[in-house]
């Protein structure tokens, strides 16, 4: 039981640390080219196109840009 | 360690770790002095600023809206640089090479510093990229401007424009 709550404590712990915001001023590796889904509008539109012809319906594939919070 | 104990602490850590964005520096706002910017370390032959109208603009090359205002803010410094304006682009990026391989493809006229250590972009406190502040003759910020569209120009020109006088 104490071990539980010791490693039970240690992941609050941990979580703690992880909240930490993104200034954006910082965002120049977010706003790569790398960090994007969908890197080909050609792909990405005929995978759209198959999807809604498939599902019935479109989009919910996120937002446009990279993530530079730009705007 | 007994539950109630264990319970105060879980809950003090989470609460440090959420309160940390907010020990952020307040944002420079409307009306308040623009700080002396010598203090701030920044890369670059920093312009005088004394006795004009400035447009301080915090940009980065990975920033599309920057690149976007570039020409209009460019011409903007050229054409009314005899009146007693001028445009000061502060760079936030995390290497001199990126702001240089940008300055390359899209070359402007006025004046452009780094800020490396992201100093005064922390005390800015800015809310996005870009974020421009009009500051007067005396030196007073009168116009918060955050992210750049083609249709905001016109109202920035105006208000450039009444400070000028």
């Amino acid at each position: 039981m104490k071990t539980l709550r010791l490693l039970l404590g240690l992941c609050l712990a941990l979580s703690a640390c992880s909240c930490s915001t993104v200034k954006p001023w910082q965002r120049g590796h977010l706003a790569d080219y790398i960090m994007r889904t969908a890197r080909d509008p050609l792909t990405d539109s005929i995978s759209e196109h198959v999807w809604f012809t498939r599902e019935s319906f479109a989009g919910g594939r996120g937002v446009g840009g990279g993530g530079c919070g730009c705007n | 360690m007994n539950r109630r104990h264990f319970l105060l602490q879980s809950a003090a850590l989470l609460a440090a770790g959420s309160a940390t964005p907010l020990l952020a520096a307040p944002a420079w706002k409307e009306n308040s002095s623009l700080p002396d910017l010598s203090t701030f370390g920044l890369e670059g032959t920093l312009p005088k600023l004394k006795g004009k109208v400035v447009y301080l603009d915090f940009w980065a090359s990975w920033c599309a809206p920057c690149k976007a205002s570039f020409p209009v803010i460019n011409g903007w410094h050229q054409k009314l640089a005899k009146r007693g304006f001028l445009v000061l682009g502060v760079n936030v990026d995390e290497t001199d090479a990126a702001m240089q391989a940008f300055l390359k493809k899209t070359p402007v006229a006025f004046p452009v510093v780094r800020d490396a250590a992201q100093k005064l972009v922390a005390a800015a406190n800015v809310s996005t990229m870009p974020t421009s502040f009009i500051i007067d003759k005396e030196g007073v910020i009168r116009k918060v401007h955050t992210g750049f569209r083609d249709k905001d120009a016109d109202e920035l020109l105006a208000k450039i424009n009444a400070l000028l006088g």
